[in-house]
This record gives C-alpha cells, structure tokens and sequence, in this order.
C-alpha cells in the first residue's frame, strides 16, 4: 500500500532539467533510500516532492491525495514533513523551542508529543533548555529531525541524514532512524553513505543523472554485484 | 584646562539627554533591526514611518481638539487624554500604510533582491516625507504651546516628559521582549529571523510572520516619532530624515536582528551624540552617529553583540 | 516665431541641466551600473566638484563674505579638473574604510559621509560661507562672448525681435555646446573603458564578488579605480553647475536633487548602460521640467507644489522597479563573466 508516489516527475532549476522523468513509491510502513552519485539529482527529488520545487512535469500523492505543485505549507498539512540537509534547526531558539515550532500548524496541545520526542532522544531532553547553536553537529541533527516529527507525519522526508556527522554518530543517528520508522511513520532518505543506508532500508532507488537505474529491496541491491561496483564504492 | 572642567562639568546633565535621546531612537532602532533581519533588507523609509506616525498623531490630536475633547493635562505632563488617543490612532493608522505599502510595493520586490528593495525603500522614504510637506508645509508644527518646567533631581534638569519617555521605551522593549520569548508567534518570529526558508518547511505561516514583522516595528516607529513631538514641542517632515542615520548606526552596532542590541545601541548613540556636545560644536553632532556606524563597520560589522 | 524663440531659448536652458545631470549620471553608472556599488551620497562628491571649481575659480571673498579662503580666479579649465581631483582624492580616502563593505551596508555609509560632507560645507563658513553660499561664479569666456554678442546688438539695431531674443541668448547655446562637448568626451572615454579588460573585471565583480575574487584579481582596488573615476566624472559634473549657477550655497546639493534624482535618471535609462545615462537624464529632467508646467495649473504654494513634483518622481521611480527594472534602454548585452586579460 503505496502512502507516497511520485510518477514521471521532470524537474529543475530555471532552464536546466535535472530529473527527467523519476519515479519512486514508499509503502505504509517502510524506509526506501535514494542513493545515487553526485548531481544525480536526489536533492531535486525530495525538494520536489515536498514542494519546496514544482515539478515541470509529473505527480506526487500522499496516501491518495494528489499534493503535487503544493507549497510545502501545505504539504505539512497532509502529513509529510521534511529535514534539509543542512540549517536544519532555528539556531537561536532553545531545543524545545525548536520542537515548538515544529508543532507550530497544531492547535492542540503537543506537549505529550514532545515527551515523545524526549523518549526517542533523551539525549535531547536534558538540553532542552539550551541554544541549539551551541549544540554539537550530532545533538543539532536529532533536534531537527525532533523538530520534523512533531506533528506525527506519515511520511518523514530526510536529506542526507548523516552529511557532516562524525562515524560514530552516524550510525547513531541510523539507529534513531529505525526506531522511528518502528512507530509507524514511512521514511524516504536521500543519503551520500549508501552502504548503511541500503543495510536498513526496506527498498532502495539507485538514481544516477535524473533517471532511475535500479530499484529493488535494500538487501537484494547491496549484494547486487553491479550495483556495489558501480555506486557502492566497489 | 578651564575650559576642559567645564566641558567634563556638563556630562552629568548630557549622560541625562543621552538617555532621553537614546530611548527616543531605541524605538526607531528595535523595530528597524527586526525588519531588517527578518525581511532581509536595509528599509530606509524607516525614519520617515517615525515621521508619519508623528504626524498622524498631530492631525489626531488636532481633530480631537476640534471636537472640543477636553485636553487637561495628566499630573505635570504636557499632554492629557487626547494624546492617548492620539497614540492610539497614530499606531493604527501608521500600521496600515506600512502593510498597503508592503503590500503594493515591497512584496512584489521581493524575489529580485535586498538592493532593489533598499532603493524602493529611498523612493518611499522621500514619498511619504512629502506627503507629509504637502499637507502639513515644511514648517513645525506644535503637539502643545506650553513650556514645561524642569524638575532638579540629584542637580540634574529632567521634565516630567521625559521621565514618562525613558518609561515608555523601557516598558515598549520589556513588552517586545516578552512577546519575542513566551508567545507562539513571537517565537515563530525568531525561528522566522533565524531563517525564513527553514520556518516555511516547518510550516510557520510566513507571510502572517512579515505582516507581524511590519505592524510591530511600524508600531514601535510611530510611538517614536511621536514621543519626539513631546520631547521637542514640535514635529517638522524632517524629523525622519535626521533620525535615519543615528537608528542605522544603533541597528548595526547592536547587531541586525538583535532587539537589545538594538536598544543597547540607540542608548550608546545617544550617549555618545549628547556628551560630544561637550567637546565639540553642536552642528557636528550628526557626523557622531556617523564617525560610530563607520568604526563599527570596520572592526566589528556584526555588531557588539553579533547579530544572529 | 517669437514663440518659437522663445521655446527655443527654453530648450537650451533645458539642455544644460539635463545635460549636467547627464554627466552625473555617467559618473553613478561607473559606480553602480558597472561595479554595484550602491552609492547613495553621490551628492557628495558633487557639492565637493561644485565647491572646489568655484573656489578655484570663482572670486575672492568679499567685504562681507565669511569665507577667507580661496577665490583664485583661475580658468575655467582649472576649475573642472580641479573639481575632478578633488573629488577623486575624496572619493580615494573614502574608498578605504567603506570599499570592504557589502553592498547595503556601504550604501548606508555612502549616506552618512554624504550628509557628513554637507554639514562640513554648512558650517566650515571660512571655507564655503556656509548657506550664503559663493556667488559670481564665472562662466567660462562670459565676458569675451557677452561683450561681442552686446556689441553685435548695438551695431545691428533694426534686426527682427525674434532675432535679438535669440542672439541675446547666445552665451547659453555656447555654454550648452560646451558641455554636450565635455559630456560627449566623457562618454566615448567611459565606453572605452567599460569594454576593456578593466571594465570586464568591474562586470564580474558587479555580478559575482565571490567568483571574481576567486580569480585572484584585487577585488579593492578595481573597487577603488571605479570609485575615484565615477567620482571625477561627478566632480565635473558639480563644475559645470557650478559655473553655470553662477551661485552655490550648502544647501544646493541636497539629497533629493544631488542623489535621488539622479539614481532615478539612471535606473530609467537603464543602469550599466551609458547610452541609458544619459538617455535618463533627459527623459526625467524633462518629465521634472513638465510637472513644473503643470504645477503652474495648481493653485498651490511654490513648496507644497515642490512636493507633489517630489512625490511624483518617487512614484515614478517605484512603477519602474516594479514594471520596468532594467529601464529604457536595458542593460547592455553581458560581457562574458570569465574574467580574460
């Protein structure tokens, strides 16, 4: 059961096309990554399907509803939400301050949702009180995937989750990405790192030059000798 | 060295007009740092919305007058009830021009740059100054004739006015403060000021943000130029135009975006401008505000206390 | 044909100031057109031109003159070029703090040096007389051609009238073909500049600091040469009023008149584009002159009229942001951005 599709999209910047005709599915329940080298355009993808980028061409829907062209706004509404890959959190703002915000479209009381949070990352919850510019790169990455949780999204948009994190945090960081693919919100990740991406992903797309190239479970692409040549780093 | 003692003798007094000047500009200088962090470019029509609000407050005040509402004076201020529906209505009025401008002009300009906005905002700036001549003329126009007497407190002169300005820009920033720190949208504010496209994923009605942003500095702006109606007696089309520079230094020495720097600022600005006055000939006083925003540009551009 | 004459004569009173502006506007298009510097106290550098050719070449002070200082009666010719230096020099040792300076924070201290050279013009009075300002200000070969054009009248009494107003009006057609001359010169010189490698660099840096610097080119001190030259350029410009005024006061370049009016010129015509300098000029001076015409029609006081003339141009400048940002004539088609030598 599809909760996020997005069919043939053609999109770009000004005059230059970047995707030419991309298509990817997430289904209820699952953590699909986008890998692919540079330039591939899986940045593109996700600002377009979360309507930061209107497509030229092409459908994005949301567990049946059509969102494409949807400022993201919008699209927060119906339930995806997204973390870019980088000044992802409001920096002068607290840690709860931020999770606040993210929260900001809810008008019921969201402080049980933010012990949630807590409990996915307690870490969190003893700085709660402290500038999230003086909070390291890994503290910074929780508190803007926290942020983007708030409002118990379907779907959970991640770009390059771990792009400047240290090793260790990275596979802290993966961890937390399991555990909240576990509470039931599907997970689309574009990531830089495909080995451990692919290692935890249900499915995978292997986008190279705006086209798909490969699509299969996350296991069956990882041992895919191809595959692992070409774009794993051998 | 007479001389000298002299000069150091009249600080006390000065440090006093500084502080009067300062909380006059603090009002210009917070809701200018606001809107120059939060919609990304220098407005130079912001002294002149000062002057605007001044004005209104006049044509206000002059209405009431004419409908015969009685204007005794509160305590041993200048002013009475009028004034505070003056105040009122000069906020309300001063707000929608600011928004109808944002809206006509400013928004539209948005997506081509910070400079081309800056320029429009010139072209407002001599705009309104003008209106503002053609139906009140150039010359000084008074809020009241009566001269106020001076209390002595501690050998330092200060009228009653001007304890109710100082009051007044203190109990403004407080308010903003509160605001900025405790209320949803204050902070969506700041989330907003820390970065625009980040508030607008996040979901923040931006737009209500930059509406927010306009009526609360246009607000601040207009009970400023009006409270140098108080200070001063009288209010000429000018008075925007002269603040400009000074509030421009205090915003950057405070740091853009930064509301106590702001008021920090203004209050060195005013300091620093009275005090000269001590040393130097009073005609030369603008180029202090001047010979400030210059060094601060050249060794700290972020401001005193870093803008976010 | 006595209106004809009459309009006439009107026009080249026209010429000459739209003309001046004209030079000042080439001069803000080095600055902004070509560099993006946001230089919005041009009036500075003007007032300095205007001042130093005056005290160059204008008369001494007189019995009851404040000033003591200058008044050398030097040419015409020195006067100019005095004013370009002068302002040149100027323009160099503000350029040293401010050059470094992101756009919209040097166009705040453009502003505050520009009302900083105001109010030292407005109270140095040994050196300017302050708001009553130098007077006589000699127009270059006045007398030479006056006393011909005087003595041609008094020899040929019985010409047509229509004939007289014309030729009594003769030292302006000279003082216009002077400055269309020296505007011509200044044009062909910028253009030359503007389409060399120098003026390449300028492209870049007004496009893209970063990528240009990134090149290794000193990005100060191509800043520094546009400054001072658009600023020369500006100097002349306040010379030419200057000796056309015949009279300057602390008060003649103020901000609408000195700065606003000319951006608007330039963004009009079309910025980064000589030809669309000069074209603004005229255009806006002629609108300016227009709304005089009509404002003859309001039965208002000369400063309320003053001001509906102001807002207007303000009005006009906000429709061309809005509608019509690249101006008349466009920028000129883009030198490429790599940076060639």
């Amino acid at each position: 059961m599809a909760i996020l599709e997005a069919n043939n999209i053609k999109a770009g910047y000004g005059e230059t096309e970047i995707l030419h005709g991309v298509y990817i599915k997430v289904n209820k329940g699952e953590i699909v990554s986008i890998i692919g080298p540079n330039g591939a355009g899986k940045s593109t993808l996700i600002k377009t399907i979360f309507g930061i980028l209107k497509p030229t061409k092409g459908k994005i829907i949301l567990d049946d509803q059509d969102i494409t062209g949807l400022n993201p706004d919008k699209i927060v509404r119906e339930g995806m939400c997204y973390v870019p890959q980088t000044e992802n959190v409001f920096p002068s703002l607290t840690v709860e301050e931020n999770l606040e915000m993210g929260a900001f479209i809810r008008n019921d009381d969201y402080r049980g949702r933010i012990k949630e949070i807590y409990e996915i990352f307690p870490d969190l919850k003893q700085k709660r009180r402290q500038r999230v510019g003086k909070l390291s790169g890994g503290q910074s990455q929780m508190v803007a995937m926290g942020r983007a949780l708030m409002l118990d999204p379907k779907v959970l948009l991640l770009d390059e989750p771990s792009a400047s994190l240290a090793p260790n945090l990275v596979e802290m960081i993966f961890e937390k990405i399991v555990e909240i693919n576990k509470s039931g919100v599907a997970i689309l990740i574009v990531e830089q790192n495909a080995r451990v991406a692919l290692k935890l992903s249900d499915r995978g797309y292997i986008l190279a030059m705006g086209r798909n190239r490969f699509e299969d479970t996350g296991e069956a692409l990882l041992n895919n000798e191809e595959v692992g040549k070409l774009y794993l780093g051998g | 060295m007479e001389q000298l003692v002299e000069s150091i003798s009249k600080i006390p007094q000065l440090i006093v007009y500084g502080i009067i000047s300062g909380s006059i500009l603090t009002l210009g200088a917070v809701g200018l740092s606001l809107t120059y962090k939060i919609l990304n470019f220098a407005n130079f029509a912001h002294g002149d919305v000062m002057a605007l609000g001044a004005f209104f407050a006049l044509a206000s005040l002059t209405f009431l007058r004419w409908l015969g509402v009685s204007a005794t004076p509160f305590g041993s201020l200048s002013f009475g009830f009028p004034m505070i529906i003056a105040f009122i209505i000069a906020i309300l009025l001063t707000a929608v021009t600011v928004i109808i401008i944002d809206r006509i002009l400013y928004k539209k300009l948005r997506k081509t740059g910070r400079i081309i906005l800056l320029v429009a905002s010139v072209g407002v700036a001599l705009s309104l100054r003008n209106i503002i001549q053609f139906i009140w003329g150039p010359d000084p126009q008074y809020y009241f004739k009566k001269i106020q007497i001076a209390k002595k407190i501690l050998g330092i002169r200060i009228k009653p006015d001007e304890i109710l300005i100082i009051g007044i820009a203190v109990l403004l920033v407080l308010l903003l403060h509160l605001f900025l720190q405790y209320t949803k949208m204050g902070k969506a504010m700041r989330a907003t000021s820390d970065n625009m496209e980040l508030a607008r994923v996040t979901g923040i009605d931006t737009d209500k943000i930059i509406i927010w942003t306009w009526v609360i500095g246009s607000a601040l702006a207009a009970v400023g130029g009006i409270l140098v109606g108080i200070e001063n007696k009288f209010i000429t089309p000018e008075l925007g135009w002269q603040l400009l520079l000074p509030i421009f230094a205090a915003v950057i020495l405070g740091g853009i975006g930064n509301p106590y720097g702001a008021m920090a600022g203004a209050m060195i600005i005013g300091l620093s401008e009275e005090i000269s006055t001590a040393f130097i000939s009073t005609a030369y006083k603008p180029a202090v505000a001047f010979i400030i925003l210059v060094i601060v540009l050249l060794f700290k551009p972020k401001g005193l206390f870093g803008g976010k | 044909m006595e209106n004809l004459v009459g309009i006439l004569n009107y026009l080249v009173f026209f010429a000459i100031t739209a003309g001046i502006y004209a030079v000042l506007c080439l001069g803000l298009n080095i600055h902004w057109g070509y560099t993006g510097l946001l230089n919005i106290g041009i009036a500075g550098f003007y007032a300095v031109g205007a001042y130093t050719s005056a005290l160059l070449s204008g008369p001494p002070p007189g019995a009851m003159d404040l000033r003591i200082f200058g008044g050398f009666e030097l040419p015409f010719v020195v006067g100019l070029l005095g004013a370009a230096v002068v302002s040149g020099i100027i323009a160099f040792l503000i350029g040293i703090p401010t050059l470094r300076l992101r756009e919209d924070y040097l166009a705040i201290a453009t502003i505050g040096i520009a009302e900083t050279i105001r109010l030292i013009l407005k109270n140095a009075d040994w050196l300017t007389n302050s708001v009553w300002g130098i007077k006589h200000i000699p127009s270059p070969l006045f007398d030479p051609i006056q006393s011909g054009i005087s003595g041609f009248l008094k020899d040929y009494p019985n010409i047509p009238q229509w004939l007289k107003s014309l030729i009594s009006n003769g030292y302006n057609w000279f003082y216009l073909i002077l400055i269309l001359a020296i505007l011509a010169l200044i044009y062909i010189v910028s253009e030359r500049i503007v389409r060399s490698p120098w003026g390449r660099v300028l492209r870049a840096i007004r496009e893209d600091e970063d990528m240009a610097a990134m090149s290794g080119k000193n990005i100060f001190w191509f800043k520094m040469q546009s400054l001072v030259l658009g600023a020369m350029i500006v100097g002349m410009g306040g010379s030419l009023y200057a000796h056309y005024a015949k009279f300057i006061d602390a008060n003649t370049f103020e901000p609408f008149y000195g700065t606003f009016l000319i951006w608007v010129m330039l963004i009009a015509g079309g910025s980064g584009n000589n030809k669309g300098a000069i074209l603004g000029a005229f255009v806006i001076w002629g609108i300016w002159a227009g709304t005089d015409f009509f404002s003859g029609y309001l039965a208002l006081s000369g400063i309320r009229v003053a001001s509906l003339r102001v807002i207007a141009i303000g009005i006009l400048l906000e429709l061309i942001l809005l509608y019509r940002p690249q101006g008349i004539l466009g920028e000129e088609k883009r030198v490429s951005k790599m940076i060639k030598d």
